[in-house]
């Protein structure tokens, strides 16, 4: 099954993407100097703290070295591609649901 | 001019995209999450007995819906996967220095029904809290009922709201997002000063927190609407008929 972008959607697009692309690796170079915490640290274990209750380990503790890298790369690859597995059973079974009715009507 | 990509083609570059996106954006769980031992026992048991009832009106409704129409299970898990990846994609804001993500409920609120978007929520949230490092199971529950629950009814009911004044889909769509994304931390911060207040009182301790989550939120929430608009849009145009056997559009409004 085809769908059709214009040209200048796409371009918009692709221009979005890049940004998010270099927004993103600057992003990784910040983090690199441990700034810009996430609010879960910023806020919520700071107040916690203030009043005696500090975060545990999690009971599967992925945050090792680069095992969160690759446990991300899982999610992020399996998330992705069931978004796109039912985007596309989505719009393909309108595409053939509309051949069907196509065909019937072209029959009539 | 127009051009075609196949719809395998954009699957793909789906997949390299949400692993872009993820992998670039991580070196520690830099979330929102209520975090594993922050809040006491009692508290954490609280919020799971709270959030218990909606999961399992959740779970009530997608058997119910599922047996009544088939492409209601591929719309699930296309929620499902959105509201995943939305909800481990930290976005750091400039304004604030510090990162936070959106929680991608209100949409699945809006395009499914509060009740499965509540189901959705805690299998995202649950398999954050076992792999990623991110949120905790003692703080399921909590977490739960804020992005979950308050997420998923803030963005439904604004949208709704919206919708019946005869605003537009885009507009309310923003709204809609917006809300869920405020509501969420508005609840966060309750969950936050209840549980950690101790002999304090709950009230200064509320608007601290909630205030050190708006130089976050604030942008973030606007991004979040940005977002759900976007995508409520994006539906409009491709699957207009999908809107309404959600019941989000009525049918006059799809051929008027």
């Amino acid at each position: 099954m085809r769908f059709q972008i214009s040209n200048f959607k796409f371009q918009i697009f692709l221009i979005v993407f890049l940004l998010f692309a270099i927004h993103c690796s600057l992003f990784t170079v910040v983090f690199a100097s441990d700034k810009w915490s996430g609010v879960d640290e910023s806020v919520i274990e700071k107040f916690a703290k203030e009043h005696g209750r500090e975060a545990k380990e999690p009971l599967i503790n992925t945050d090792q070295g680069d095992l969160l890298l690759f446990v991300f790369l899982l999610a992020g690859a399996v998330g992705g591609f069931a978004a796109g597995y039912y985007w596309r059973s989505l719009t393909e079974g309108r595409s053939r649901k509309s051949e069907a009715r196509i065909q019937v009507t072209g029959n009539k | 001019m127009k051009f075609q990509i196949s719809n395998f083609k954009f699957q793909i570059f789906l997949s390299l995209f949400t692993i872009h996106c993820l992998l670039f954006t991580v070196s520690d769980a830099h979330a929102m999450h209520i975090s594993e031992g922050i809040l006491p026992f009692n508290w954490a048991l609280f919020w799971s007995v709270v959030a218990a009832p909606f999961v399992a009106w959740g779970l009530y409704k997608l058997k119910k819906q599922s047996s009544i129409d088939l492409s209601f299970k591929p719309f699930v898990g296309l929620m499902a996967a959105v509201v995943f990846i939305i909800s481990c994609m930290p976005i750091p804001v400039p304004t604030a220095g510090t990162c936070s993500h959106p929680c991608g409920t209100g949409i699945s609120g809006i395009l499914v029904g509060p009740a499965i978007s509540i189901l959705i929520a805690a299998v995202a949230l649950l398999i954050q809290a076992l792999f990623l490092a991110h949120g905790g199971l003692s703080t399921w529950g909590a977490n739960i009922v804020s992005m979950g629950v308050m997420g998923s009814f803030a963005g439904f009911l604004t949208f709704r709201a919206l919708r019946s004044l005869k605003i537009n889909m885009a507009v309310s769509g923003f709204m809609a997002g917006l809300f869920a994304d405020w509501a969420t931390y508005f609840t966060t911060s309750v969950e936050l000063a209840s549980g950690i207040k101790g002999d304090s009182p709950f009230m200064p301790l509320f608007w601290k927190i909630l205030i050190a989550f708006i130089p976050t939120q604030l942008p973030l929430g606007i991004l979040e609407g940005a977002m759900t608009a976007g995508m409520v849009v994006l539906l409009y145009k491709k699957r207009p008929d999908l809107l309404v056997k959600m019941r989000v559009l009525k049918p006059e409004e799809v051929t008027a």
